[in-house]
């Protein structure tokens, strides 16, 4: 399917750039870039993924298939705004603070429902 | 780990040993040094550090004793053969040639896997990246940077659904370069376009970390467009969405780098389109690094005509400037690299930037004129297209609305351009919106890590987990095989007979794989000629033959063609008779005998050949000839008739006669050869001359099969001849 065609109108829609000198050209480039690419580094802050949360959780000290069954249980149970990482944490804040061996539990079944209930609390 | 040695074959068992437990040598990208230097006689300008052990192109072998200037570019060399353990052997050999930049291409459809793959399955097009097989290749190129005395930058891919735990795995195994711009991802494979920026961002953020060179992957549009040339407005856009994305996302502009392409590529008028642009770019990207990528858009499978696009592009690198010289080795047109291809590739690049060494210290390129005009116009029509997609909403509403990849030359639109939908592709509707007490207790994250909630600052957040594997190396999970079938102890196994044993076969991409190629001119049309050609390799008792090649030469006068296939025929080198080299004798001992025992010889090119370079340094002492020793050289210059020779030699009272010929079609070398002699036992003087040949297609045994007392071929040096004089005027004064 053929989508918006227009003939070659660089001539009149240049008028506006023709008085510019070549380092205010520059300038207009890097302006309009700057306004294409917030709206996106915005976005990227306000959001994560299962990419994500898995790059954390391999930070963390997770192997790749720990971390996708993490993430996996994760997104199950609607907790993935709060960060795969923050689960782990509070997971194994609940023990004696060991992370990887919180994360395995967790694989496992263990600490869902706590961790569920102290991130759903919001900030501290 | 043991040292590489230049005679040993490297041991791919060694490198796998203890894995596990291996860790890079360093991290982090690095360019090489810019200086200038002064090497066999000559100063070069644009130079680096020249290596410890290398190769160098063939006229530096042949004629100046391995002279190996390195460019100031790094040199890249694309490698992808699907099995990474051969692999291996081709990234030393590059190393070798000048390559420190290795580019592993990934195995096909890796982008679209979610998560990271493990172990060492087999590729199509490239190699899955696993983390044992990133681990092995740097492992190995540790060695191999030892070995030739240089940094070698690995690079592979930070793109797809897994982009940021790819850029963990990257930045915890040392590799140095990475194409990483989520526009690729939107725009050829297809993945949710929200869901690629905000991965990029993440994963640009761990690469900056790792101090890891991003390139981008604007090129592809230049691959991907209708006529290439028309592109070039959109390029723009795509380089400096990419590029202040990245820098926003942490990465220092020098570990930026813009993978750029010229357009298009001859018969096309390709310096009129390709020169302003490279301009445009390099006014506009000042800051940023440029990777020169080779034109792919119009390679063919000619192997000559890819290197002459390649040399084109690389005179745009130096009329310009490029920071990384890529090489897309001559056969890409017709089959994933082989071996000697990225060879030649990366001696093509050596050759032509040092062969244009200084350039820009002699020419400028003009202020004024068709030059800047059109360089002008293509920044100009750049903001015209970012102008536009800000009045459609954005980036996101402009992909949506096909502006990319449209076959008209910005503002011109053909309504063919690669349309995308925010909420379609691969990896729509996983994204997540960051609670207010979202998180990430790590090294490298973007946006707010928001430990402070648990009392650790965002700088320091992983300090709350003891720290991360970017700090704490022994937290890394190293998964070794997944996979009992397709993994690499089952591949070595299969070819273990041929692995550095005295068993070998031909290859081209993996060992022992058979393929050889066959290059045929036949007196026949194309059509007759390609069958006829498939004839030939199969009574060679070729298997799998395929024409590879095929150029007319004339419609009816013939045709060549090139056609591979697969030999099973092993040779056992226990079993080979090779003949001894030569050995020469010592300085002393030609001194000795050549100064008590005088020796007169006549010398000069034979025939109709002015081919003097290879005779002269057979003669001249500055280049260790025969003059040396004290021999006494009557020079007859070229093109010197056959009795010539013997007349001189008889009026001068030589010893002998040297004859050079590099004319070889018709064997004419041999036929005068055999002439002298004639002339010479006509003449009565046979038993009293000693007459040598030489010159590069000279083979000793039919040289001495056509009268002469000695034949000496490419590579050979004055002591050789030297020593052979001496020897025979011992035995026939026995």
């Amino acid at each position: 399917m053929k989508g918006f065609q227009r003939e070659d109108d660089f001539l009149n829609r240049r008028k506006h750039l023709e008085g510019l000198s070549d380092e205010e050209l520059k300038k207009l480039f890097w302006d309009k870039i700057d306004q294409i690419v917030q709206p996106l580094l915005k976005m990227a802050k306000e959001n994560t993924s299962p990419s994500i949360e898995r790059s954390v959780l391999l930070r963390m000290g997770f192997s790749s298939i720990e971390a996708d069954g993490l993430v996996d249980q994760m997104i199950d149970q609607g907790l993935m705004g709060y960060g795969a990482g923050h689960a782990v944490y509070l997971a194994a804040k609940q023990t004696d603070g060991d992370i990887r061996q919180a994360g395995l539990d967790m694989l496992d079944g263990k600490y869902w429902d706590e961790v569920a209930e102290q991130l759903k609390g919001g900030v501290k | 780990m043991k040292k590489l040695e230049p005679n040993v074959k490297l041991d791919i068992h060694e490198i796998l040993k203890d894995l596990d437990q291996y860790a890079p040598k360093r991290r982090g990208w690095v360019w090489r040094n810019h200086e200038e230097i002064e090497m066999g006689g000559h100063v070069y300008k644009d130079a680096s550090t020249p290596l410890k052990n290398s190769v160098a192109i063939p006229a530096g072998v042949g004629y100046f004793d391995n002279l190996d200037p390195q460019p100031k570019e790094t040199i890249t060399t694309e490698i992808a053969s699907g099995r990474f353990e051969d692999d291996i052997r081709r990234m030393r050999m590059a190393a070798w040639h000048g390559a420190d930049h290795i580019m592993v291409i990934r195995t096909a459809g890796q982008s679209h896997y979610d998560g990271l793959i493990e172990g060492t399955p087999q590729g199509i097009g490239g190699v899955p990246i696993t983390r044992k097989q990133v681990r092995a290749h740097r492992k190995a190129l540790d060695l191999i940077e030892e070995e030739v005395g240089r940094e070698i930058n690995y690079h592979s891919y930070v793109s797809g659904v897994a982009g940021p735990e790819i850029a963990v795995m990257f930045a915890e195994e040392g590799v140095n370069g990475a194409h990483q711009d989520p526009q690729y991802n939107v725009l050829y494979r297809n993945i949710n376009m929200v869901r690629s920026f905000v991965d990029a961002a993440e994963a640009k953020k761990i690469m900056a970390w790792g101090d890891i060179n991003q390139i981008d992957g604007a090129h592809n549009a230049n691959a991907t467009a209708r006529d290439a040339w028309k592109v070039m407005p959109e390029l723009m856009v795509q380089h400096g969405i990419n590029s202040w994305f990245s820098e926003q996302s942490g990465i220092k502009p020098n570990n930026i780098s813009l993978s750029t392409v010229p357009p298009t590529a001859s018969p096309i008028p390709t310096l009129r389109y390709d020169l302003p642009y490279a301009v445009a770019l390099r006014d506009f990207f000042d800051k940023y690094k440029m990777r020169a990528q080779m034109n792919t858009k119009y390679v063919t499978s000619s192997n000559r005509e890819a290197t002459v696009t390649h040399v084109l592009n690389m005179l745009i690198s130096r009329l310009t400037s490029a920071d990384i010289q890529s090489t897309i080795t001559p056969d890409e047109g017709r089959n994933v690299p082989w071996h000697m291809y990225n060879i030649e590739a990366c001696d093509t690049a050596k050759q032509t930037l040092v062969g244009l060494d200084g350039l820009m210290e002699m020419i400028e390129l003009k202020s004024d004129g068709p030059l800047r005009e059109k360089a002008r116009e293509i920044k100009e029509r750049a903001i015209l297209y970012l102008e536009e997609m800000i009045e459609m909403g954005g980036y996101f509403e402009s992909v949506e609305r096909g502006m990319f990849v449209d076959s008209g030359e910005y503002p011109e639109r053909n309504g063919d351009g690669i349309a995308r939908q925010i909420d379609g592709g691969i990896g729509a509707g996983t994204l997540f919106k960051r609670e207010a007490n979202y998180m990430a207790p790590v090294t490298a994250h973007f946006g707010n890590n928001n430990t402070e909630q648990y009392g650790v600052d965002n700088e320091h957040a992983s300090q709350l987990i003891g720290g991360d594997t970017f700090e704490v190396r022994d937290k890394i999970q190293y998964i070794d095989e997944l996979d009992p079938e397709d993994n690499v102890n089952v591949r070595l196994k299969e070819k273990e007979a041929y692995r550095n044993t005295n068993l070998i076969m031909p290859e081209v991409e993996w060992l022992a794989d058979g393929t050889v190629t066959i290059d045929l001119f036949l007196p026949v049309d194309a059509k007759v000629a390609k069958a006829a050609a498939i004839e030939y390799a199969l009574d060679m008792k070729l298997e799998e033959v395929e024409v590879i090649h095929v150029e007319v030469m004339h419609p009816s006068e013939g045709t060549r063609v090139q056609v591979k296939g697969h030999t099973n025929h092993v040779v056992d080198t226990d079993q080979l008779e090779i003949p001894e080299e030569k050995a020469v004798l010592s300085d002393d001992e030609l001194w000795a005998e050549l100064e008590t025992n005088r020796m007169k010889v006549v010398a000069g090119t034979i025939g109709e050949d002015e081919h003097s370079v290879g005779l002269r340094e057979i003669i001249d002492i500055k280049h260790g000839g025969i003059e040396k020793w004290g021999i006494e050289v009557e020079y007859l210059g070229t093109s010197v008739p056959v009795q010539k020779f013997v007349d001189a030699a008889i009026e001068i009272d030589a010893d002998a006669i040297l004859i050079s010929s590099i004319i070889s079609h018709d064997d004419i070398h041999y036929k005068n050869m055999q002439k002298v002699h004639d002339y010479a036992t006509e003449r009565g003087v046979r038993d009293k001359l000693i007459i040598i040949a030489g010159g590069t297609q000279v083979t000793p045994e039919y040289a001495v099969e056509h009268g002469m007392d000695a034949g000496f071929g490419r590579g050979t040096k004055g002591a050789h001849v030297a020593t052979a004089l001496v020897e025979r005027r011992r035995e026939m004064n026995r």
